[in-house]
């Protein structure tokens, strides 16, 4: 009797342990996380003396300062960035969500011939990185005097296979036939019965799907680099790489900070708000075990 | 068998609608076409032939064959091959942020779905780990550069410390970036790994792992012979997934190498060798890097298409054995 309570003491202890050790490394990775965005903002509301003397841990009072010159800056037009950021990311936010699902639909409601085969070329092709086709992709939009534009950096979100995939399979689950039947019977012909009554039952995919196809556009590096060259129409990423290979001694490093920040800011506020359905949308569309 | 099926009265009917299928999914198969088959095709032409500028002066297009291929493996001035080189880089990289990535990822999701651990704040770990997968990997990068440059803080922090001395340069050794680099893509990748192994975990029926500990096994057995298994699926395409990201490493090194991969190009990848190439408009040979790629990615991509169809080859093989009952 004694010993089964000193076992179980025991087993206590042992857990409290445990526990005391995984909240530990979880405290420490949280603090990974969010350390270099802390100092970053630190560092965004010093002044180029301050940054000069090194390391701080609290911020100071040239937030605002710092803002202003960041914003007004003659060489990086970071406004004009942010702003041609988010027309290309909300367009192919919009492009990406709807013709995915269009697609996805096409297949999940309809029987065809060859629908079988077009499903297996979907799922092939969604691996295929973007890379391995830019040549041909550069040189196309080239020859048809496509570069400096933003077609090629949102029409082509229309044929996004990974999007596909999570839109077919939120359809699987809450989408019955019987519905569209129903639909069809009042008289509703095919493509307003996707626009008025699938497009709204299937909200939640759409809603984050948006997020992450906006979030990707707004993050694209390599492409829009390759693509455009007239200053007015750079993206945010391009105007952050500049800065790299701008002379950095003539900086006003509070000015670095300011941009990077101004660069991450917009994902940040729509991540802090919405993080909860963007989490939930990230394991949807692996495979299910 | 086929033609049975067409012939019963409902397919009949479905038969008017067929036409419907074929415009919704149109417009992605002629977008897929025009902006991915065509160019993927140029890409191939393109790896035969030689293209490119010296200065103001095109050169080609003259068809070489596999000239650019052969040149691609060929060794230069110091005897490198250089695509090994930088494939070796992409590699070692990818391992360096991948490895702690995925221990990581496992150890929290088995952490956060322990029942007899019940941890606390949850949503907000997940919230914290996750977040760095959202930021644009080019100004995360710009942010390690200039926290860990020379006139930044970190350096500032370390002398004052007596650590390091004023002519240290984190940029000069080929340890400290290629050891940011691999920190940055872990940070950026473990939280989605962690909540994509959670689920997985969360996925396998739970009576399993009761009936194990009745039976009288410990928690690492239990991982072993139960978790692990049954979560292999899973596991495996999260890690071939990571492989094929991993090829298309570009961004962090881009940024904080400013490109040239210093120091001395160890930390080049080989994306960022493509990049070079397409700047200058080399044609031929970034169309044989690519090609080169393709094959890679096309390799993994297979295995990771065989798993998620998996699903759909069973539902149709049920399908179409309850079919048969039926009939």
């Amino acid at each position: 009797m004694s010993k089964k309570i000193s076992d179980n003491t025991l087993g206590k202890i042992k857990l409290t342990v445990l526990r005391v050790i995984v909240y530990a490394i979880l405290v420490f990775l949280t603090f990974l996380c969010l350390f270099f965005f802390y100092l970053m903002i630190v560092n965004a509301s010093r002044s180029n003396a301050e940054l000069a003397t090194g390391f701080s841990i609290l911020p100071k009072g040239n937030f605002f300062v710092n803002l202003k010159n960041a914003w007004n800056d003659a060489s990086i037009n970071i406004p004009r960035g942010m702003l041609n950021s988010l027309i290309i990311a909300v367009s192919s936010a919009v492009i990406t969500t709807y013709f995915s699902a269009l697609t996805a639909y096409g297949i999940h409601a309809y029987n065809f011939r060859g629908k079988k085969f077009v499903f297996t070329f979907i799922m092939a092709i969604m691996m295929i990185p973007s890379q391995v086709s830019a040549l041909g992709f550069l040189q196309l939009m080239t020859k048809w005097n496509l570069t400096d534009s933003y077609i090629p950096l949102i029409v082509p979100g229309i044929a996004a296979p990974v999007v596909f995939f999570y839109m077919k399979q939120y359809m699987e689950s809450v989408l019955p036939l019987d519905v569209i039947d129903a639909a069809r019977v009042d008289g509703s012909n095919e493509f307003r019965t996707f626009n008025t009554i699938v497009l709204p039952m299937i909200k939640p995919a759409i809603a984050v799907q948006m997020i992450f196809s906006f979030v990707s556009s707004w993050n694209n590096y390599f492409i829009p680099a390759l693509l455009l060259n007239k200053a007015e129409l750079k993206t945010v990423p391009i105007m952050i790489a500049q800065l790299r290979s701008a002379d950095y001694s003539k900086f006003d490093m509070g000015k670095v900070y300011m941009f990077i920040l101004l660069a991450i800011l917009p994902v940040m506020i729509v991540y802090i708000i919405l993080s909860k359905s963007i989490i939930k949308g990230v394991t949807a569309g692996s495979v299910k075990g | 068998m086929e033609k049975i099926q067409t012939g019963t009265g409902k397919k009949l009917k479905s038969v008017s609608y067929a036409k419907w299928g074929y415009i919704f999914i149109a417009p992605f198969f002629i977008a897929y076409i025009i902006f991915t088959l065509v160019p993927q095709l140029l890409t191939v032409y393109n790896s035969f032939f030689e293209t490119y500028r010296i200065g103001l002066q095109q050169v080609g297009p003259n068809f070489v064959g596999l000239g650019n291929y052969k040149a691609l493996f060929q060794p230069d001035a110091n005897g490198t091959i250089l695509i090994f080189k930088y494939a070796l880089n992409t590699m070692i990289l990818w391992i360096a942020g991948a490895v702690p990535q995925f221990v990581i990822a496992m150890l929290l999701a088995l952490f956060f779905t322990s029942t007899r651990l019940n941890i606390k704040g949850q949503s907000f770990f997940k919230t914290v780990i996750y977040m760095p997968n959202l930021i644009m990997a080019a100004a995360f990068s710009m942010l390690f550069y200039t926290l860990f440059s020379r006139v930044g803080p970190i350096q500032a922090l370390l002398e004052n410390w007596g650590v390091i001395d004023h002519t240290f340069d984190f940029f000069a050794i080929r340890v400290s970036v290629r050891g940011m680099i691999a920190l940055m893509n872990f940070l950026m990748w473990f939280g989605n790994t962690t909540i994509v192994l959670m689920a997985g975990i969360m996925g396998i029926d739970q009576s399993l792992f009761e009936s194990a500990t009745i039976d009288g096994a410990n928690s690492v057995q239990v991982f072993f012979k139960v978790t692990m298994p049954l979560l292999m699926p899973i596991f495996v395409y999260c890690l071939i997934t990571a492989m094929i990201g991993g090829i298309q490493m570009f961004d962090v090194p881009q940024v904080l190498s400013k490109g040239d991969g210093v120091p001395n190009g160890t930390t080049r990848t080989l994306v960022m060798y493509l990049n070079g190439y397409l700047k200058t408009r080399n044609l031929g040979m970034s169309g044989a890097i690519s090609v080169i790629m393709f094959i890679i990615t096309g390799g993994l991509g297979a295995i990771v298409y065989k798993m998620l169809s998996a699903p759909y080859k069973d539902q149709t093989r049920k399908h179409r054995e309850r079919k048969g009952n039926v009939l």
